[in-house]
């Protein structure tokens, strides 16, 4: 019972943890996203609330909390609300096995890189939920290209994830960064720069980010799957996004940029975890800033004539090499 | 050989374009703002000269309350959205030594002369709701008595307040020139009061 005990309270906290991470992650990136835009386009971004507008991402969460929560009529109720909680509760789960550094790490298990690939094809689940669920069509057409987009560009993305591990040798992400202490060079990056570009590529297209946003093309679908979502039903979908964007991004610098090691030996910590996903969060945005929305058969082409047939090259040279 | 080059070298030559669109993005993210904060700051009259906003009229050049024009309809008659009304002056009844010439100029048999109306407009009223900004009225005014205004900072809370009388607008800038911008609210007001 005690050695029970000894293991749930440390997960317990380390659930709650990431509950306050991904929030103030999402504060942070709402904001932090604005603001990019605003300069890339030559404005300001939000500035009236608070010294630069820092208070406007907790306002507008408050405003969205505020508001009433709809069902729409003739709407399958009860998987119409579990949508965006199974969106939502998943990306806790996603925080527990990255490692922030040797100790700071929710869940040190075998299986972690596996975990967050089984759990964050849930967002899928939820998107065909929404759509089906809420009774409108455009949220229909959203859910079906969501299936769509989620299931072609999870596959690139588990082939390089099955380059790493054959490297490696584990599926456990403390594991794979131990492997890259040392020095800059040690980092996977470097022995696997395809994996690397295929997996930022797939990396888009799994958090629905532009512009591979095709499931919420708000120009199209009038906002796709989440067309009839009102307050925080919308408001878990947002802060879902964000979450696997910094979950992605998270594993993207584990698997890639060494995670926690610092460029030269003897000065790793977490700061670096942060500060390498950090860089690619700031990455996919300039991204979303610059590129426009792709269209839907140019999404699925891209994904099985380039990225699937590289990445699984990639992954035969891999094991040709080790091999050898 | 040729299909293997549209099908697999291009799309990767294509690649360098994101790269080159990741580079503009980066670049105007560096550079300073062009936008200004609006209540606090305004953009200087330099930068409004190109402005388009709603028509107005232009004065004599030797008298700038009264406007140029000569009450010709043009304007009236080619305005696609109605949103012009002149009204012409009416001649002004004779003064009894007027009639009196009048009246001797008869008997003696000669031309009768009364006296003319004035040219310039009575009325000059202007809907800025149905204005489209086409400029018609302008391009079409025989003695170049419209323009359009450099006013960025008109706002009302009713219809009615955006139909303006241009004539009191006229002579409200003649009186307080140079005008300030944001003062034309005043110029609706005066509008209702007269009709
Ligand atoms: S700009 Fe065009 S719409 Fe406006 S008053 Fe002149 S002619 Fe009419
Ligand atoms: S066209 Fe010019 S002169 Fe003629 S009525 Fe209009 S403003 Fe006056």
């Amino acid at each position: 019972m005690n050695a029970f005990l000894q293991h749930l309270i440390p997960l317990l906290i380390a659930a709650v943890a990431s509950m306050v991470w991904l929030g103030l992650n999402a504060l942070v990136w709402v904001y932090c996203e604005r603001k990019f835009a605003g300069h890339i386009q030559r404005r300001p971004g939000p500035f009236e609330v608070g010294p630069h507008g820092v208070l406007q991402p907790l306002i507008d969460g408050l405003k969205l909390m505020s508001k009433q929560l709809l069902t729409p009529d003739n709407a399958d109720a009860p998987l119409y609300w579990l949508a965006p909680i199974l969106s939502m509760v998943p990306v806790l789960l996603l925080y527990l096995p990255i490692p922030y550094g040797p100790v700071l790490t929710g869940m040190n298990i075998n299986l972690g890189l596996l975990l967050i690939l089984a759990f964050s094809s849930f967002n899928g689940l939820a998107v065909i939920l929404a759509g089906w669920a809420s009774n409108n069509k455009w949220g229909v057409l959203g859910a079906a290209r969501a299936v769509s987009q989620t299931v072609a560009y999870e596959i690139p993305l588990l082939l390089t994830v099955l380059a790493i591990s054959f490297m490696t040798g584990t599926l456990n992400l403390v594991d794979i960064t131990t492997m890259q202490g040392g020095h800059i060079g040690n980092w996977f990056i470097w022995k696997q720069p395809l994996a690397f570009l295929i997996f930022l590529v797939a990396m888009f297209g799994e958090t629905n980010r532009a512009p591979f946003d095709l499931a919420e093309a708000e120009s199209e679908l009038t906002a796709g799957f989440h067309t009839e979502y009102s307050s925080m039903g919308f408001g878990l979908f947002f802060l879902a996004e964000y979450g696997y964007m910094v979950v992605m991004c998270s594993v993207c610098s584990v698997l890639f940029l060494g995670g926690f090691n610092g460029p030269i030996p003897g000065i790793e910590g977490w700061w670096w975890m942060l500060l390498k996903t950090y860089a690619l969060l700031s990455f996919m945005v300039w991204v979303r800033w610059t590129f426009p929305r792709v269209r839907f058969d140019q999404l699925l082409n891209i994904n099985w004539k380039w990225l699937l047939p590289l990445a699984t090259f990639n992954l035969l040279a891999t094991a040709l090499i080790i091999k050898l | 050989m040729g299909k293997f080059k549209e099908n697999v070298i291009q799309p990767i030559l294509d690649c360098w374009s994101l790269i080159v669109g990741l580079k503009i993005t980066g670049k105007y993210f560096c550079k300073p703002l062009v936008t200004v904060h609006y209540p606090r700051e305004v953009i200087d009259d330099e930068n409004l000269r190109t402005y388009g906003g709603h028509v107005e009229l232009i004065g004599k050049p030797k008298d700038p309350a009264t406007p140029k024009c000569i009450s010709c309809m043009m304007c009236v008659t080619n305005c696609p959205s109605n949103c012009l009304k002149v009204v012409k002056q009416k001649a002004p009844k004779p003064t009894p030594e007027q009639e009196a010439a009048m009246k001797a100029a008869e008997e003696a048999g000669e031309k009768v002369t009364a006296p003319k109306a004035p040219k310039n407009p009575a009325k000059f009223t202007y809907d800025y709701t149905l204005c489209s900004l086409c400029g018609t009225c302008i391009d079409n005014c025989p003695v170049k008595s419209l323009k359009f205004s450099n006013n960025i900072y008109w706002v009302a809370t009713s219809r009615k307040e955006m139909n303006i009388d241009l004539l009191a607008r006229l002579k409200e800038q003649a009186t307080e020139f140079p005008a300030p911008a944001p003062k034309t609210e005043a110029v609706p007001a005066a509008a209702e009061k007269e009709a």
